[in-house]
């Protein structure tokens, strides 16, 4: 098997794309507010739809349904347990690392100190058809955060 | 005189392409000797767009090399001879589907061919073209029929026409071997119904459908028919009188032409009373500051400069496929179609939508992976150099009825090989294994 192969699937998104931490969606219940977004991939059908809870300007609740390729899905499982926790702030300084490093073509190598599962997704930005799977999920976090006005 | 016994041989053209002959093929067509990602490129995309033999290629550069002019415009030598060029290509690419001269319209592919159709029919119902056109007007209480199988260039136009016109849109169903249910077709096509339009064959199913009996259905009720026949004229013998539809489309980028050009058949009688779709330039005969009189088909619909080289370069395409014998070219498509479906069927967790094996279907098959998403398939199979397409292939509403939103399809053509296929079964059966799915 070749390496570009290798280097898009590695195990760990293989991993993510059945274990899909965060997945079912469920109500939230928690403090705070709640928002949600759904994205879709017209080119493929990648679909998904994301839940955010935030209360104290703290994200304490990340679920989601979709449905579509191991990148996108295994992306949405890495993204719930990388964000659960965090400070608002710090979780849109992540997204936007993320999509710097996707669509940098390969140019940029993600920093795994700050990224830590999610820098296994680096070798997507090589394929460029592939960076929207990779960013559907974060897409709708940044959505989901904005309709949660928090 | 003594009577003269023609001998019956079996001329070359009543057997398909032979392996020795896709080879020379082959040889025509540049890209297909590339590489891609260190590999030998397999297309298995041809259904989507199809590659560009040598003489195609020529022909739009020698175009653009000695002849290049607007056409219909101007008295000049190089005039006459683009004029000749562009109306000697609408000559070869109709008589390569048995239409006359005058009923082949240049469009810049099927879906604005049916577009065009589509708009002189709200255009008609709006009352332009007087009584000649008052057949082509529909409105509330009339019915337009798609079937569910449709691309969605043959779907969307009469979703809008219909909501322009207050018509209503109807689809015959399609059953679990990817057919159309014709059983329930009385139900759907009524007296009600100005117009049935459907395809010939599935772009994504392989289905290749019964015209006659939908025309006979459709004429029955009086209703015009409109084929979309892009995965037929690359593929198959088609003859319009034959197959007696009132309307036909294709593209020119699936039958080995350039991009930018297709056509539309319709009936002389029909052409002539229709409205205009696109008004302008070159397809007019008096105009006055109010209102203006209009050429007769096929300059009616060709208003503004043409794309010419395109054209040349089609009609270059029609005569390669002629001059190779369409017959053949089906025949060793067909064989392809019904390995893959075999060699698919035996491979674990696939389904194949569409025809099962021993049933007729065109040299092309979809099919879902259980556990993989099109979208990786399509990437694992890219890096062994082979090229098919993901998605819904612009039919939605097919692959909803099938309980998918994606599939991965793999379509071939005359210069497609029986190794390449293989290839291609070989790299499908580590799909699953590779991505652990089980
Ligand atoms: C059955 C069918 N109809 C219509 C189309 C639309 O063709 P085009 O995009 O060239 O207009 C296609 C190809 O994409 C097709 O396969």
């Amino acid at each position: 098997m070749s390496t570009g192969l290798e280097q898009l699937y590695q195990q760990i998104i293989l991993d993510h794309a059945k274990a899909r931490h965060g997945s079912p969606l469920r109500e939230y219940d928690g403090a705070g507010r709640v928002g949600e977004s759904h994205q879709l991939n017209p080119v493929c059908g990648d679909e998904i739809t994301l839940r955010a809870g935030v209360a104290d300007g703290t994200l304490t609740s990340v679920t989601w349904d979709g449905a579509g390729c191991a990148i996108s899905m295994a992306s949405a499982s890495v993204l719930t347990d990388l964000v659960q926790g965090l400070p608002r702030d710090e979780v849109i300084a992540l997204v936007d690392a993320f999509r710097e490093v996707l669509r940098s073509r390969g140019r940029i190598e993600a920093d795994e100190e700050v990224l830590g599962d999610a820098a296994a997704f680096s070798g997507v930005s090589r394929f460029p058809a592939r960076v929207k799977c990779a960013m559907l999920a974060w897409v709708a976090l940044e959505e989901s955060l904005l309709a949660a006005n928090a | 005189m003594p009577v003269v016994e023609t001998p019956v041989t079996l001329t070359p053209s009543d057997a398909g392409l032979t392996d020795a002959e896709v080879h020379r093929i082959r040889n025509d067509f540049p890209i297909l000797g590339t590489e891609v990602n260190g590999k030998p490129l397999v297309y298995l995309d041809s259904g989507a767009t199809s590659q560009n033999p040598v003489s195609v290629m020529e022909a739009e550069q020698e175009f653009y090399e000695q002849r290049n002019a607007a056409v219909h415009r101007g008295a000049h030598t190089l005039a006459v001879e683009a004029t000749d060029a562009y109306e000697d290509a609408r000559a070869a690419v109709a008589r390569f589907i048995g239409a006359r001269t005058d009923e082949l319209v240049w469009t810049s592919n099927a879906t604005e061919g049916i577009n065009l159709v589509a708009y002189a029919m709200s255009n008609a119902a709006a009352g332009r073209g007087g009584d000649a056109a008052r057949r082509f007007a529909v409105g509330p209480g009339d019915t337009l029929v798609v079937t569910e199988m449709e691309h969605h260039a043959n779907l969307i136009p009469w979703q809008e026409l219909a909501a322009r016109t207050g018509a209503e849109l109807r689809f015959l169903p399609v059953d679990d071997d990817g057919a159309l249910r014709l059983e329930e077709a009385a139900a759907v096509i009524t007296p009600a119904t100005k117009l049935v339009a459907f395809s010939h064959a599935s772009n994504v199913l392989g289905t290749i459908n019964p015209v006659a009996e939908i025309v006979r259905l459709a004429q029955s009720v009086g209703a015009l028919t409109l084929l979309d026949a892009c995965q037929s004229v690359p593929h198959l013998p088609v003859d319009v009188k034959d197959l007696d539809v009132d309307f036909l489309v294709f593209s020119g980028h699936k039958m080995l032409g350039p991009t930018g050009i297709g056509a539309l058949y319709g009936r002389a009688e029909l052409l002539n009373a229709m409205p205009p779709f696109l008004t302008g330039g070159s397809m007019i005969t008096t105009v006055t500051m109010e209102r203006a009189e209009y050429l007769p088909s096929p300059n009616r619909f060709e208003a503004g400069t043409q794309r010419i080289s395109q054209a040349v370069a089609l009609g270059a395409a029609a005569n390669y496929l002629a001059e190779t014998g369409m017959s053949r070219v089906e025949a060793w498509e067909s064989a392809l179609g019904a390995r893959l479906v075999e060699g698919l069927g035996a491979i674990p967790g696939i389904r194949v939508l569409g025809p099962r094996a021993g049933v007729p279907r065109i040299g092309l098959a979809a099919f879902d992976v259980d556990g993989v998403h099109a979208h990786d398939v399509g990437q694992f199979l890219d890096d062994r150099g082979i090229a098919v397409r993901v998605g819904h292939h612009c039919a939605q509403p097919l692959h909803r009825r099938f309980g998918l939103t994606a599939t991965t399809r793999a379509s071939t053509y005359l210069y497609t090989t029986t190794d390449e296929v293989d290839a291609f079964l070989e790299a499908v059966a580590h799909v699953r294994p590779f991505f652990g799915a089980n």
